[in-house]
């Protein structure tokens, strides 16, 4: 993977993640009880073996520098290549929407690298994968592009972008549609493809005054390349509305997709270390198929649910299918349902708060209630 | 190397022999303690919260994983420039190795880095104890005295005192007027803890005299301390009156474990005396559907799916359906299968207790499985 430079692109919308996602990109949304959704491409890419990573920052991006740092904690602060941060273009210099203008920006970072391929990702998909297996298959294919996909195991909603294949694996289609059938090959916006390739892409696309890389890029140039469909079998999650993030969160209470996510001794999912204590369970705890985060003290009843690092849940109080996020307090005889908590609420003695399972409600940071 | 104020120095070759089957492949200090920490995260992390930040760790037995975990120094924020985390295993001269032949050999043979480090104070400190601390206080206390040596000291109860190295010191000053060594009848019931604050240049003094004498066990406690005393030197003691567990022996490791599990523990590990360690990268644990955790602590990687009560249960461990571990520490990788029962036992790293089977111990006699055992 040495022939190799990795781009993360942290530019998820955010117009069906609101609340959570006002002051944070999607990316950077917390998950799983300490993680945060970026970690798994990050990871992904220096468990596969591609050490020079650039991020392209997205229009909030204090939550994902704080987070990142030197890239430190994914061993990406190397003194060769490691982690190289790509600021969206000027506001000013180019008014136009979507990822292209950024991409087009920083177009040097891959040019300027002596690596043969480019490996572009978005960093708003949970999973975790080996990109040596789809470097391999994109030599054998003799294609000049590789996407990744992932087949739908149910019907989907929303903007999604699917392929057809012919039987020999190079696709014959590519379109955006809104909602797909369980079963169509829904892309996984992560392609992997030779630097002058990527490069003439961006290059002609934004001359032309395309805006999204997807959509504009290789939508647009299916036709002028030959393109082939790598299939992830393992678990993807895409995190791009409140319900999603919600259900992607919950998947993880299945123990074998906890297990295949984060207990891969070859991949494992790095993030920010925070040095916390050991989960103390106390004499009045009863926990039941929940993810606990160091840091957590437990008192109470906790089912269904995700805390994370350093969540409180009080005597008497009472947690069911919710996620709290780091520093939460759930004082004595609270209870809440259905219910995502920013970080650092508190929900006081006594009080009680509940969603519905389709519609959680969300409870912005630091609120006291 | 640029001039440090107080360096510390880790005694961390104790081979633990009382720690049995739990030190067959690690030093004492590698131990693991706590749910994520080892031994050695204790004086590591008090030193650095203290604003020591050039610390040596003088290594020799097992030193394998120790060395491994200790890396770069980078869990306790110790890589540093011009400072951070040294580790100094016994090492060839011209005239041939030597091993450390006691606690003050260990720093003799390494005064050259003691140089190097041009300190106006060393703590020493040993790599077995359980306590947070400030050491930045106990110089302070030692500047004031204008001291040869400080000692930490604590107080142990009366019966107790006999299996410790007791100061005896004068009540206004604390002034140390005499040092028995695990006396019959004790005259104080101040234990010393093995802490010592030496200034440099009286250290260094007393090491090299030390160092070329046959007739010496070359140990702090026995040979340094008592000449010192005797040459009129000002030693003082420091008194520390927090929580402090000498973790030497299976039942006392076990009962430190124990201690963390109380509803308001004797000493806070929560608090912003943080205690750092070497983080694996592992996901926040799974209690699953019909588990059932009490009085536990429990950290990253491990999968609950039966019940726990008053353990300590470290990474990556599973406890299978039906499976009972009651009483006990679990280290990292432990597999508790189904129906297995657990209680009053330390199991070491990756040992696997099969399905059904039963290890059992009690509150006199902690039962140990050695790393990697299989048991029934």
């Amino acid at each position: 993977m040495k022939s190799v430079v990795g781009i993360v692109n942290l530019q998820e919308s955010h117009d069906l993640v609101r609340e959570l996602a006002a002051t944070r990109a999607v990316e950077a949304l917390p998950f799983a009880g300490r993680y945060r959704v970026v970690d798994f491409a990050l990871s992904n890419m220096i468990n596969s073996g591609i050490n020079s990573v650039g991020l392209m920052l997205p229009d909030y991006s204090r939550a994902i520098l704080d987070h990142i740092r030197s890239g430190k904690d994914w061993d990406l602060a190397r003194r060769r290549e490691g982690l190289t941060y790509l600021p969206a273009a000027l506001p000013g210099k180019d008014a136009r929407k979507g990822d292209l203008k950024d991409i087009y920006a920083n177009l040097d970072f891959a040019e300027l690298s002596d690596k043969k391929y480019v490996l572009f990702v978005n960093a708003s998909y949970v999973y975790n994968i080996d990109f040596r297996e789809v470097l391999d298959f994109h030599k054998k294919s003799d294609a000049d592009i590789t996407v990744i996909y992932k087949t739908a195991n149910e019907d989907k909603e929303g903007q999604t972008v699917s392929i057809a294949t012919s039987t020999n694996g190079i696709v014959n289609d590519i379109a955006q549609s809104n909602g797909v059938k369980k079963g169509s090959k829904v892309v996984m916006s992560a392609y992997l493809m030779p630097v002058p390739t990527f490069a003439y892409i961006v290059r002609t696309t934004y001359d032309r005054g395309g805006q999204d890389f997807l959509l504009d890029g290789i939508i647009r140039h299916a036709g002028e390349h030959k393109i082939s469909a790598f299939e992830h079998k393992g678990y993807v999650a895409r995190i791009n509305s409140t319900a999603a993030y919600y259900k992607a969160n919950r998947d993880c209470l299945n123990p074998e997709i906890w297990q295949e996510l984060f207990m891969n001794k070859e991949r494992p999912i790095f993030t920010k270390v925070k040095d916390e204590v050991p989960v103390q369970y106390k004499d009045t705890a009863e926990v039941k198929n929940s993810l606990i985060a160091n840091g957590c003290i437990i008192r109470g009843r906790v089912e269904n649910s995700i805390l994370f690092r350093g969540v409180k849940v009080g005597k008497g109080a009472v947690v069911k299918d919710c996620i709290l996020m780091q520093r939460c307090d759930v004082e004595d005889g609270a209870r809440v349902e259905n219910v995502i908590c920013d970080k650092n609420v508190m929900i006081t003695k006594n009080r009680w708060l509940k969603g519905v399972e389709s519609f959680p409600y969300i409870v912005t940071k630091n609120a006291r209630i | 190397m640029r001039k440090t104020e107080c360096l510390g120095m880790i005694l961390a070759g104790g081979q633990g022999s009382r720690l049995k089957a739990l030190t067959k492949t690690v030093a004492k200090p590698a131990v693991p303690f706590g749910g994520k920490y080892r031994i050695i995260d204790f004086p590591l992390s008090n030193c650095v919260n203290s604003g020591i930040n050039k610390v040596g760790v003088l290594t020799q037995y097992k030193p394998l994983e120790l060395h491994n975990y200790l890396g770069s120094g980078s869990a306790w924020d110790l890589d540093r420039n011009g400072g951070g985390v040294f580790i100094l295993p016994p090492y060839a001269r011209e005239k041939g190795a030597d091993w450390y032949r006691g606690t003050a050999d260990a720093i003799y043979q390494n005064l050259n880095f003691v140089d190097l480090a041009d300190p106006d104070y060393v703590l020493i400190l040993s790599g077995d104890h359980i306590y947070t601390m400030d050491y930045s206080w106990m110089l302070e206390s030692h500047k004031q005295n204008n001291a040869d040596v400080t000692i930490g000291v604590f107080e142990v109860p009366w019966e107790e005192a006999p299996r410790f190295g007791i100061m005896v010191t004068d009540k206004e000053t604390g002034r140390i007027t005499e040092f028995q060594e695990k006396p019959k009848e004790p005259k104080s019931n101040n234990a010393s803890m093995g802490i010592y604050i030496f200034s440099k240049p009286f250290l260094k003094k007393y090491l090299e005299e030390d160092g070329v004498n046959e007739n010496s066990t070359h140990d702090f406690g026995n040979d340094l301390i008592p000449k010192m005393l005797n040459d009129g030197a000002r030693l003082f003691s420091y008194a520390f009156d927090g929580y402090w567990k000498d973790v030497g022996t299976i039942e006392s490791l076990w009962q430190a474990n124990m201690d963390l599990l109380q509803d308001q523990p004797p000493f806070e590990l929560n608090g912003d005396w943080k205690i750092y360690s070497s983080n694996p990268a592992m996901p926040p644990h799974y209690i699953g559907p019909d588990a059932s955790v009490k009085k536990s602590m429990i950290t990253e990687g491990s999968s609950i799916f039966g019940e726990v009560d008053h353990s300590v249960i470290f990474d990556g461990v599973k406890v299978g359906k039906g499976a009972k571990v009651t009483n006990s520490v679990i280290f990292p990788f432990a597999v508790i299968e189904d129906g297995a029962v657990v209680d009053h036992a330390i199991l070491a790293q990756d040992v696997v207790i099969k399905a059904g089977a039963k290890v059992e111990g009690n509150e006199n006699e902690i039962t140990v499985i050695a790393e990697g055992e299989v048991i029934g």
